[in-house]
């Protein structure tokens, strides 16, 4: 089943130089699936997200041939019918919860404040909710997190604060950029764990972006990899070393390995013809609608 | 050519007092590339910055090229022998200084002759070329900033470098680039490497030696070759390589 539907999705800011296109037309389905795009910074991945939530602010300008959640076009609604989708229906985690928490509120005013914009309803409940929300990000003790300011929370935990806030509306969609790039890799992996769950359990669909390519060949489904604003090479995530895009491979092949000993690291040489040659795509035969 | 014994770094004061890192010891010899791993709040970087002389609050022995160090003030002479590279060259450079600017004031303080032909050296051993010399860091990619934080290091004639994530603030194209770079000028200069990372597999490419951190202790010390056959003694270090290995679900 689509959840999401998107077909040459193109992001523009006009700039003393011309007109900037961040986004060159990106085409995707996304189902009850985990969702990986990757591509180098500048490629357009987090902008893809931002425009899928109506999150670029003029003068950038989003346009779509479709940009559809569920059959219905959410392309540059107005700002009051998209708050309703944002948050209820489709959710962000961004990259640092340093930035994305509130510093002089205490982590339960505000997982409480962002359930009742979206849900209404009594503070007490709101209260039991956001215990309940803090608990299923495998936080130990939600009574004494929820009562802690941000500075009182490490990374980590911090990252689960932001993905309970972010699921307390039941989102259909979940657009994580970059959820654990600021983490150690001890608690990624938790913090994987839980999204990894959600995607299984309720059936969410879930856009990873990422620059990690090991990361979400093993963790995603599907992958698709951006280069130049872009989708270049879509595959398997399984699949992602037997990638045909000499960008792809360039990407893999330019990462130190410890299995794999090298004296020099491979430079990736970048070809003008990426820019807009054909996008590779395999033969999908999956459950997924995508596959484009 | 760095040996560091018993060391103790603390900050604030009793009863807020954080033991920042406890009794570490290593040596590294001249013309090694000696790595520092483990997770954030380990104490790696903080050992890097107090050899730099960047934190007094230390106790212990720190000796560059058999030389002991006091707590306070370091000597030109220091300065001369150790340089650092620090992980953010977006924040590492003054955004109203252009790479001349960047370079030339390197090498007055060091008290360097003939500067115009010693910054076009210095360009050309990190890559840049001289067309980069009268650019400021916002015409600059993140590679290309690096590489200026690089050439900046080098302008003392350093023996030692100390490399604090050098390249965790980069796509991994332009990490590939700086690596070689590194690796490059180390067997150019003869240089001495100590490097801190939360990359195993950058740690593994780069150095020789390592040794791995938790709180603030080093729990181990082993050779690349360990590393890459995955035979570590402590449990810790076990762990840290499975999980560097990527995600297993669950």
């Amino acid at each position: 089943m689509t959840l999401l539907s998107v077909r040459s999705l193109r992001v523009t800011f006009p700039t003393r130089q011309g007109v900037f296109e961040a986004v060159r037309g990106v085409s995707f389905d996304l189902g009850r699936e985990r969702l990986g795009v990757v591509g180098e910074s500048g490629s357009g991945k987090s902008m893809t997200g931002r425009a899928i939530l109506g999150l670029v602010r003029p003068p950038g300008l989003v346009t779509a041939d479709r940009l559809e959640l569920e059959g219905q076009p959410i392309l540059n609604l107005p700002e009051r019918r998209m708050r309703k989708i944002r948050g209820n229906r489709i959710s962000m985690v961004m990259q640092d919860p340093k930035f994305s928490l509130n510093p002089v509120m205490t982590v339960g005013d505000q997982i409480v404040e962002a359930y009742r914009l979206h849900a209404g309803g009594a503070k007490a409940a709101a209260r039991q909710k956001a215990l309940e929300m803090l608990a299923a990000v495998q936080i130990r003790d939600p009574e004494r997190v929820m009562g802690a300011y941000p500075h009182e929370v490490s990374g980590g935990m911090g990252q689960r604060i932001m993905i309970a806030m972010m699921l307390a509306p039941d989102p259909e969609i979940l657009i994580a950029d970059e959820p654990t790039s600021a983490l150690d890799v001890s608690v990624r992996t938790e913090v994987l764990n839980i999204m990894d769950r959600l995607v299984r359990d309720r059936g969410m669909g879930l856009i990873f972006i990422s620059h990690d390519l090991n990361l979400v060949a093993q963790f995603c489904d599907r992958v698709l990899i951006m280069y130049a604003g872009r989708i270049v090479e879509t595959l398997a995530a399984p699949d992602l070393h037997q990638a045909r895009h000499p960008y792809t491979q360039g990407l893999l092949n330019s990462l130190p390995r410890l299995d794999a000993p090298v004296d020099r690291l491979p430079v990736l040489q970048r070809q003008d013809a990426w820019r807009d040659g054909d996008t590779i795509t395999q033969s999908l035969e999956t459950e997924f609608p995508g596959g484009l | 050519m760095l040996t560091v014994d018993h060391l103790n770094v603390w900050f604030g004061h009793p009863p807020d007092r954080v033991d920042a890192v406890q009794d570490a010891s290593f040596t590294v010899a001249p013309g090694e590339s000696f790595g520092l791993v483990g997770e954030s709040g380990s104490g790696k970087s903080t050992i890097l910055r107090a050899v730099a002389g960047l934190i007094d609050t230390w106790s212990g022995t720190i000796a560059v090229a058999g030389k002991p160090l006091t707590a306070r003030k370091r000597d030109r002479a220091f300065y001369k022998t150790v340089q650092m590279v620090f992980q953010d060259p977006y924040a590492s450079l003054h955004p109203r200084h252009s790479v001349d600017v960047v370079l030339s004031e390197t090498l007055r303080l060091q008290g360097m002759d003939d500067i115009d032909r010693r910054i076009a050296r210095l360009l050309d051993d990190v890559g840049l070329g001289r067309g980069f010399r009268f650019r400021y860091p916002h015409q600059l990619s993140g590679g290309q900033r690096q590489r200026v934080a690089i050439a900046r290091a080098l302008a003392a004639e350093p023996r030692l470098l100390l490399l604090d994530e050098p390249t965790s603030a980069l796509d991994v194209s332009v990490q590939a680039e700086i690596l070689n770079l590194l690796a490059d000028l180390r067997a150019e200069h003869g240089l001495t490497y100590v490097m801190v990372s939360h990359d195993l597999a950058v740690v593994g490419h780069m150095c020789d030696r390592l040794a791995v951190m938790q709180a603030g202790r080093i729990v181990e010390v082993m050779d690349v070759q360990a590393l890459r056959r995955g035979s570590a003694q402590q449990d810790y270090t076990r762990r840290l390589i499975a999980a560097s290995e990527g995600y297993a679900r669950a």
